[in-house]
């Protein structure tokens, strides 16, 4: 028995306690009280099964009249006092009911034990998503268009709300509650065997610190990722063992640092981790030289560091951290002397780092009015304000919501990732753009799908048969399109993890083995047709020979044979 | 003193010697088993089965259990005694053996209560 059957019980007591007393009063006086006959005369009572019927049929108000023969005066009169007694105790009782289900610990444990079952009834696999801000929407509307479920928990119930009113594929699982309490957890499905992983994204550090502390204790080898904006929180979750932590704050001005000094890395990451099926990200060139940062705070710091590694010189505006070390000039520099004074027109570059959407776009007009010609980068804070943005039309903007959102989708869909980036992380410009060229053809023009596979029974059965039976496959033959073998299929090898060890970009003749994990690229109808290629036999039989394998048993023998005389008929050759 | 536990203790009790009583005597003699008893027994077993609803504890279980079984037991005894008091010979002494027999079995089911009842204040006292 669950919650609300103990708590609607105990409740229910009183009141059906008071129905049995107010039955057993009417009962036993229905059933003494004497009666009359048709002459007139007196008879004794009409005993006590007649007196149950009676009161049974008048207090559930169905009413069938004077049974078994009409009543005395006296009957009819306890039967007045039976009528008012048994429907005021039923009254109460419904009263109570209704009462109880307008409770609102009542209600609260209605809802718990709906989502507790919701929950269990999932039998697919899902992720949690903790808090449901900004960046958590974004999270949870990517994992919708790529077909995953997910449970919602946050302890903001009016968040919750909003998450229900969206347009789901399929309607997620929704918990208010505190995710940093462990037992919320769990009751958000984290014990699961199809739970594939946790995300944090709640307001605070805190709470995100917890919730994935608490998932790597329950649930060791369950990917988590938690954003923090702490600086040296990131070494705390290292404790934990390979947590992905990301600090929002450091990876945008890496990220921007990034898109200033090496814009075609930038770019390829960009598409590594953008949504499939979203519009490819355009190039940006941005100059070398003088910089100006508006706003010095924690991701302002970020950025001047950046910037400087790069090669460029910074000039810092700010007016809360004027007199701190690495502050130049006081102001806002929303006004156009503190950008003259910062040296605007012999600078290349701005960036408007403000947690204000209003003043950074304020900036970026000034800058642009004053010179035209200048690369402005805005920070972007709030998802509703990207109309004004579009309308600026600004060189390069920057959303941290959006980044952390992409990031957390990317690296807990497809865990490779983590790994592949974390090899590539010295790649040269040239390097990267040639994969950035060979991923944007991919899926014609749009971001194309990232997944991984790993050759096994049940991801890549005909692989791994195969392999058994030393028929070799390399990753060639896998990037043939298994309807026309003189086509490539459209996608990518982007990596193969074998063990610790492994390769990026493997070249067509590198074999694959048992256990290897694949990381791909490719479009979705791409991704279908390789899977089919490694699952049936004959398809596989077909990208590896180019030739229609028949697929009955009959015909396999047959070939054996044939393959057989072959071979005797050249050691006949040979032996000549 | 805990009144819900008096309250409780009250019913079952009462239960148990209402029962009592109308087990009580020769079983096949309709004359010394009162049917108004046997009323009187069915209701407050049924209160104190009520009063167990939604009690989380193992004895609070084992309770209702036991007065389930009581009420089951005396209900069916009471339809036997209707059918028994509406054919044309009245209650036959075998009719009103089986009536008994059946509140012998809620008495049993009532003693275990009222034991378990005990129990519970022995542990407590202790």
């Amino acid at each position: 028995m669950n919650n609300v059957t103990y708590l609607f019980l105990r409740r229910m007591r009183v009141p059906l306690v008071l129905v049995i007393i107010l039955y057993m009063i009417s009962v036993f006086g229905m059933a003494i009280m004497p009666g009359v006959d048709a002459e007139g005369n007196a008879t004794p009572g009409m005993g006590l099964f007649n007196a149950f019927y009676v009161i049974s049929y008048t207090a559930t108000t169905i009413g069938f009249g004077e049974l078994p023969v009409p009543y005395s005066t006296a009957q009819r009169m306890w039967m007045t006092v039976s009528i008012y007694l048994t429907v005021t105790g039923w009254s109460y009782a419904v009263v109570t009911v209704v009462g109880l289900l307008q409770e609102p610990a009542f209600q609260n444990a209605l809802r718990t034990g709906r989502y507790t079952r919701r929950i269990r009834n999932l039998r697919e696999p899902f992720y949690i998503v903790c808090g449901v801000g900004e960046t958590g929407t974004l999270v949870c509307r990517g994992l919708d268009r790529l077909g995953l479920r997910f449970v919602v928990i946050d302890s903001d119930p009016s968040r919750i709300e909003q998450i229900k009113l969206e347009g789901w594929h399929a309607d997620p699982p929704t918990v208010t509650a505190d995710a940093s309490q462990p037992t919320n957890l769990t009751g958000a499905g984290l014990l699961s065997p199809y739970c594939r992983g946790v995300m944090a994204l709640a307001v605070d550090d805190a709470t995100n610190r917890a919730i994935a502390v608490t998932a790597r204790l329950l649930r060791p080898s369950l990917p988590v990722m938690a954003r923090v904006g702490e600086a040296n929180t990131d070494l705390n979750m290292g404790a934990f063992g390979g947590d992905m932590v990301t600090n929002p704050f450091e990876r945008f001005s890496t990220y921007l640092a990034l898109a200033v000094a090496r814009p075609e890395r930038y770019r390829m990451g960009q598409i590594l981790t953008g949504f499939p099926g979203d519009e490819l990200p355009e190039p940006h060139h941005p100059p070398r030289g003088h910089w100006i940062m508006c706003g010095y705070g924690r991701f302002g710091h970020g950025v001047r560091e950046a910037l400087t590694k790069a090669g460029n010189e910074v000039t810092v505006i700010d007016k809360m951290h004027f007199g701190e070390p690495g502050v130049d000039i006081e102001g806002t520099g929303t006004d156009s002397g503190s950008l003259m004074k910062a040296g605007i027109e012999h600078s290349v570059g701005i960036v408007a780092g403000n947690a204000s959407d209003l003043k950074n776009l304020a900036i970026a007009l000034v800058a642009r009015d004053l010179k035209p010609d200048i690369f402005i980068v805005t920070r972007q804070n709030q998802v509703s304000n990207a109309i004004l943005f579009e309308a600026f039309r600004d060189d390069l903007c920057m959303q941290p919501s959006r980044i952390v959102a992409r990031e957390f989708l990317a690296l807990i869909t497809t865990p490779l990732l983590a790994r592949f980036r974390y090899e590539i992380r010295g790649a040269s410009e040239k390097w990267s753009a040639e994969l950035t060229e060979a991923l944007a053809h991919l899926n014609g023009g749009f971001v194309p799908e990232l997944w991984g596979v790993t050759i096994d029974a049940e991801h890549a059965n005909a692989v791994v048969d195969a392999i058994k039976e030393e028929q070799w496959v390399n990753i060639g033959h896998l990037l043939v399109d298994p309807y026309d073998h003189d086509q490539p299929a459209n996608a990518l090898v982007l990596m193969v993890a074998r063990g610790d060890g492994g390769e990026i970009l493997p070249s067509t003749g590198y074999q694959l083995e048992v256990g290897d994990q694949l990381l791909l690229a490719s479009s979705p109808d791409a991704r279908r047709r390789l899977e089919l290629a490694m699952n049936n036999p004959s398809v596989l039989h077909y990208v590896r020979t180019g030739r229609e394998g028949g697929g009955g048993w009959i015909w396999h023998q047959m070939r054996a044979v044939k393959r057989l005389w072959i071979k005797s008929r050249i050691r006949h050759t040979i032996d000549h | 003193m805990n009144s819900e536990k008096v309250v409780f203790g009250f019913f079952i009790t009462l239960a148990a010697t209402l029962n009592f009583g109308f087990w009580l005597g020769e079983m096949d003699r309709p004359d010394l088993h009162n049917v108004w008893e046997l009323a009187a027994a069915i209701v407050v077993s049924l209160i104190a089965t009520v009063l167990k609803f939604g009690d989380r504890t193992q004895l609070g279980a084992v309770h209702l259990a036991t007065s389930l079984v009581a009420d089951v037991q005396l209900i069916a005894g009471a339809i036997i005694w209707s059918w028994e008091a509406q054919t044309a010979g009245g209650i036959t002494p075998s009719g009103i053996a089986l009536v008994v027999s059946m509140s012998g079995g809620a008495l049993l089911a009532n003693l275990i209560s009222v034991v378990l009842m005990i129990s519970e204040i022995i542990t407590a006292r202790r």
